[in-house]
């Protein structure tokens, strides 16, 4: 069954335990809405681990998670539930015409013909789950004052069936890259918490715990030069899943030693718009100095 | 909102944590942070779950349920300092607590080897000795008295004897950890520890409380700037390209319906004897209007250039009809530039570099532009046309030919002015834009969510405009 946290520490061990390392604010508000049964507003750049958060947590609560994708014009039929109109109407043709319209009313729109969608299934669950709305910044404002009423209140109104409540407490996360500000309704409704890049020490240890055959050296100077790297203006700073993705393609390389031709070779990893390649060459690639002449920027990793 | 400090609550001796809670919210609202009771009920809730003796685990629950962005957190932060800091100090005034103020035998401290001391720490970063270098540089270079009185005076006097800049100081020796400048964040944390002990020293000399000063401008806006902030223009101005490429199809309530258009009913009604039976409606069509953007590139207007720009850039990407102009005493047309380079970086030192548009004193003649922009497209301008003028309005003495200007205007359909200074600074000095807004609708642009707010005007109805 379900694990019910009971400190701060206990949520820090038990995410620690399958495989991520929150921050403290992290764990704290993890915990908060472990214990209020508040949906949490995740927000910070991409590639912080905000979806891995969710994911974690189900994890480590030993939870179902249940994930919706939002994406511009998402609609209640999509993220809610949709009335199945192929059953429907095979039922209205078996039925034929000697029963009346009431009775046939009454059998169509019944729970046999409701195709749940994912905000459905999280409420109707019969365990608690984890429900991860990932981007709801992607979605237009109707959506969002259509989650208001799931938010608060952990209920959804149908129609032709009446209210429908939890019938257990799921644990809500919503992500937002931040490319459009929310609405103040629903930051009310959410606890918020901000995940930035970690700082080098913990970025590290998330770095080790993923690529433990990794030298130490070479993870020292990987994470060195991530952090150099989004010091500089770029369209897209690495995130801590490509900084992993690096490590991996260097133990993969058998790389034992992050000097400026590894890097140039490997660098597209981390870096991935052309006019990024080319600045990330000039200022970070020419400290590491070593063979090879910038116009190697462009190369990619040799394939094995 | 009544200041915080003379709420009835405040004489009544020591009062509970709900209370100081219900200061703090109260502080926070007064910094234009939005806290409903709701948000305060989460609060007392988190804390319920939390143990108070953490600092760190109190501050965070109190900032997850009361700060919702990142912009917030940051105002919550400075409020969460000052505040408790105050309720602190007043408990230990009304309690009479004094701590050991400064050390014993100052005289003694050997001057050269603290600084040396300090910086070192500093540049290690050592946060934790924060609080004992602090009072140990007072100690040692306070004066051991009353300083000037001013505590950011003293913070700021105390900074330049201990030798630390941030800047790398070559006259150091190689070993000296001045030598290639102090982290500037950790000097920032310095000089906030220094400000705290100085006004520690200053409760406790009068036992009595400095009168809470709402957060200024300057500490609420984002470091080093909200325009030279390149990360959050860009995320503006992608946004604004978004709003731009879906612009029109988002009619809602009466406006979605579209209007008949009688000409076609009439002809259409022909088959059908005369009688109206097919509707035809006139298109919908998006406002897309016929732009010309006349940019300031002077260096007067030199932090915002680059912002301009960048909009520029975005624009072009988003409307076809765009003809792009940048001006210091003389026009160049960049059109071609923009159109060629797809990229921005590039762009900008193209037109650095071919637009010549600077003549002997490099000072923004805006008689000469009007002119000139008017005999360039005077035939083209039109009332479907809209003009776009970013700059500081500043004339540098030169006559400022607003009869020109309102002769552009009157051409075109609409007239927007940007202008990159705060409204405070408008019609100061040698700014002239008030005569200029008469003919045209000037905002004030210089930060992002200004910005905003003309993207709205710009690509919105007509009718919503403020004349």
């Amino acid at each position: 069954m379900s694990i019910e946290p009971a400190s701060v520490e206990e949520v820090t061990a038990g995410l620690r335990a399958v495989g991520y390392l929150p921050g403290e604010s992290t764990a704290l508000v993890s915990y908060l809405a472990a214990k209020l049964g508040k949906p949490v507003l995740v927000e910070g750049p991409a590639g912080v681990g905000k979806t891995e958060l969710a994911k974690a947590l189900a994890k480590y609560l030993d939870r179902e998670l249940v994930r919706l994708q939002c994406y511009e014009g998402l609609d209640e039929a999509k993220a809610l539930y949709e009335w199945n109109y192929r059953k429907q109407l095979l039922r209205i043709q078996a039925e034929a015409s000697d029963t009346g319209w009431d009775s046939v009313q009454e059998d169509i729109f019944g729970e046999e013909f409701l195709l749940r969608r994912p905000l459905m299934t999280a409420i109707a669950s019969e365990r608690p789950v984890v429900l991860l709305i990932d981007e709801i910044d992607k979605t237009d404002q109707e959506f969002e004052a259509m989650l208001l009423e799931l938010l608060s209140d952990f209920q959804i109104s149908i129609p032709e069936l009446g209210r429908i409540d939890a019938r257990t407490q799921p644990v809500v996360l919503l992500t937002s890259n931040n490319s459009r500000e929310l609405t103040e309704a629903l930051k009310r409704r959410c606890l918020y918490l901000w995940v930035d890049y970690p700082d080098a020490a913990h970025e590290l240890e998330i770095v080790r715990l993923h690529t433990p055959e990794l030298s130490a050296t070479v993870a020292d100077k990987l994470i060195e030069i991530v952090h150099e790297v989004r010091e500089l203006d770029l369209k897209k700073p690495p995130s801590i899943a490509e900084s992993i993705d690096w490590a991996r393609a260097l133990l993969l390389l058998g790389a034992d030693d992050l000097d400026g031709q590894v890097f140039r070779d490997t660098m597209s990893v981390i870096v991935k718009h052309r006019t990024d390649l080319e600045l990330v060459a000039a200022r970070v690639g020419v400290r590491l100095g070593g063979a090879g002449a910038p116009n190697g920027a462009a190369r990619t990793i040799p394939t094995r | 909102m009544a200041p915080p400090e003379r709420s009835p609550l405040a004489d009544r001796g020591p009062r509970g944590l709900d209370a100081e809670l219900i200061g703090f919210a109260e502080q926070l609202r007064a910094e234009s942070l939005s806290i409903g009771t709701s948000e305060l009920l989460d609060a007392f809730a988190a804390l319920r779950e939390v143990s108070w003796a953490d600092p760190q685990l109190f501050r965070e629950a109190l900032a997850t349920t009361l700060a919702k962005s990142p912009d917030d957190r940051r105002i919550f932060e400075l409020v969460f300092a000052r505040y408790f800091f105050r309720a602190a100090e007043r408990q230990a005034a009304a309690h009479d607590v004094v701590e050991g103020a400064g050390f014993e035998g100052a005289d003694q401290i050997d001057l050269d080897q603290l600084r040396q001391q300090i910086a070192q720490a500093l540049q290690e970063g050592a946060d934790g000795q924060m609080q004992d270098l602090a009072r140990m540089a007072i100690a040692a270079f306070g004066d051991r008295g009353d300083g000037s009185g001013v505590i950011g005076v003293d913070v700021q006097r105390i900074r330049r004897q201990l030798g630390l800049k941030s800047e790398p100081q070559p006259e150091f020796p190689e070993d000296d950890p001045r030598h290639d400048g102090i982290p500037r964040e950790e000097l920032r944390k310095f000089e906030q520890q220094l400000r705290r002990e100085l006004e520690r020293a200053l409760i406790e000399r009068t036992r009595r409380l400095p009168p809470s000063r709402p957060l200024s401008e300057l500490d609420r806006s984002l470091p080093g700037g909200p325009i030279q902030d390149l990360a959050a223009v860009h995320k503006v101005v992608l946004q604004l390209k978004r709003r731009l490429a879906t612009q029109g199809h988002e009619t809602k309530g009466h406006r979605r319906h579209a209007h008949v258009d009688v000409r076609r009913t009439m002809r259409a009604s022909l088959e059908t004897g005369g009688v109206p039976v097919v509707l035809k409606y006139r298109p919908k069509r998006p406002r897309r209007p016929e732009i010309f953007v006349l940019c300031d590139i002077s260096t007067s207007v030199a932090s915002a250039s680059v912002f301009f720009l960048s909009v520029l850039h975005a624009l072009h990407d988003s409307f076809r009809k765009l003809r792009s102009f940048v001006f210091i005493e003389r026009i160049s047309e960049v059109t071609e530039v923009f159109e060629r380079e797809r990229d921005f970086q590039a762009a900008s030192v193209a037109i650095s570099r071919d637009a010549g548009v600077a003549d002997v004193s490099g000072y923004t003649d805006y008689g000469r532009v009007w002119s000139e922009f008017l005999t360039e497209v005077e035939d083209d301008l039109h009332p479907r046309a809209t003009v776009i003028v970013l700059g500081d309005a500043r004339t540098n003495g030169r006559p400022p030919r607003d009869d020109l200007f309102a002769a552009v205007a009157a051409k075109a359909g609409r007239t927007f002015w940007l202008n990159p200074e705060p409204r405070l600074y408008w019609n100061y000095g040698d700014s002239v834009i008030a005569a200029y807004a008469r003919h045209c609708i000037a905002f004030e642009c210089w930060t992002t969510s200004q910005l905003e707010d003309f993207v709205k005007a710009l690509t919105g109805p007509a009718s919503d405009l403020p004349r």
